[in-house]
């Protein structure tokens, strides 16, 4: 038990070492992992997976890496997938907070990041335009109008409890008719 | 007391998270640059992007970088990254434990459906919220994004145009 435990977390520890980029990019890397390489879970069942957590708050590479952990060992798998993923960006974030402030004010680092904060804020913009081509009617106002509320003050939190509600409300009436 | 601030305000991030990483970002502004002001706006662009360049789910890196910088210690770290993940390791046992009963949910489509245009709204304001006077210090900061977004249109891989970006401006600056 304790080989097959280790095999698990080990598997996800790669996973959260090699996957730059956050959860998109993590996909192929989980896929070639959990079904290619040790065929722990099936490709409809794994494509299943992906569209709950996708569904799901939170990072999509933990949900992912929970929901195989359970497949495999119940909760003492959630938990150690749980962990495989996440200890590798802890441990480097970690080291880079504690390190990034000793050189933080060297000049080279200064104009580094000079260049490096207008990109960010590309970097982001980015994925709003590729979603922006496929928006429908109704959805443009939605979409201004989140996008104006919170860079004026409103928290996030509140909007998407208002799409929960909206889309729990329509399911119902539509259930009823 | 800042520890259990710290936990419960990235609980709240991972529980209402949904969308992806760049969408909770504007959560992670909203909470931790302007309401707690735990960091400058110009440090959550760096942690961003240094997110870009190492492994890891976005929200979990500024969780570990950002419980360390508010405390000065370790535990700041694991409170912040325990906080963030908490909501989604409890969640995903529960629709793993009643997975069937989940499949093909007409609830879960709709309200899918009704959140699409928030997250793109709230990943808009997660860029709008970074045009602050410490990000764009000049006009060479605006040739930087037009010139990022141009190149991210492009394809260029995130990874690429950070370091292209920061070695642009090593030489600019």
């Amino acid at each position: 038990m304790l080989k097959n435990y280790l095999a698990l977390f080990f598997s996800f520890l790669k996973i959260g070492c090699f996957t730059f980029g956050g959860g998109y990019a993590m996909i192929p890397v989980i896929q070639k992992e959990v079904i290619e390489k040790r065929k722990w879970v099936g490709k409809a069942e794994f494509l299943q997976m992906l569209a709950l957590s996708q569904s799901s708050p939170g990072p999509m590479a933990v949900n992912t890496a929970v929901m195989v952990g359970y497949r495999l060992y119940k909760t003492t798998g959630a938990v150690i997938s749980f962990l495989g993923t996440v200890l590798p960006s802890f441990i480097i974030l970690l080291l880079i907070a504690m390190f990034f402030p000793l050189i933080y004010h060297d000049p080279a680092v200064v104009s580094i990041f000079k260049g490096i904060r207008p990109a960010v804020a590309a970097l982001i913009l980015h994925p709003v335009y590729n979603f922006s081509k496929e928006v429908t009617y109704w959805e443009y106002p939605v979409f201004f109008a989140v996008a104006a509320a919170v860079y004026f003050g409103f928290s996030p939190v509140y909007f998407i409890v208002i799409a929960i509600l909206i889309g729990t409300g329509y399911t119902i009436y539509r259930n009823k008719k | 007391m800042l520890y259990l601030q710290l936990f419960y305000t990235f609980f709240k991030i991972g529980l209402f998270g949904f969308g992806g990483g760049y969408a909770m970002l504007s959560m992670i502004e909203a909470e931790v640059v302007k309401n707690h002001q735990w960091i400058t706006s110009a440090e959550f662009a760096d942690i961003v992007a240094i997110s870009q360049v190492t492994p890891g789910p976005i929200a979990v890196n500024s969780a570990t970088y950002i419980g360390y910088t508010a405390t000065g210690s370790v535990w700041g770290s694991v409170l912040a990254t325990l906080g963030v993940c908490t909501p989604s390791l409890i969640l995903m046992l529960l629709i793993s434990r009643f997975y069937i009963k989940m499949k093909d949910n007409a609830y879960m489509a709709n309200i899918m459906r009704t959140l699409r245009p928030v997250v793109i709204g709230l990943i808009l304001a997660a860029a709008l919220l970074l045009f602050t006077p410490d990000n764009f210090i000049d006009w060479k900061s605006y040739l930087f994004f037009g010139a990022c977004l141009a190149a991210a249109l492009l394809r260029v891989s995130p990874i690429l145009l950070i370091v292209l970006a920061g070695i642009a401006g090593y030489f600019v600056y």
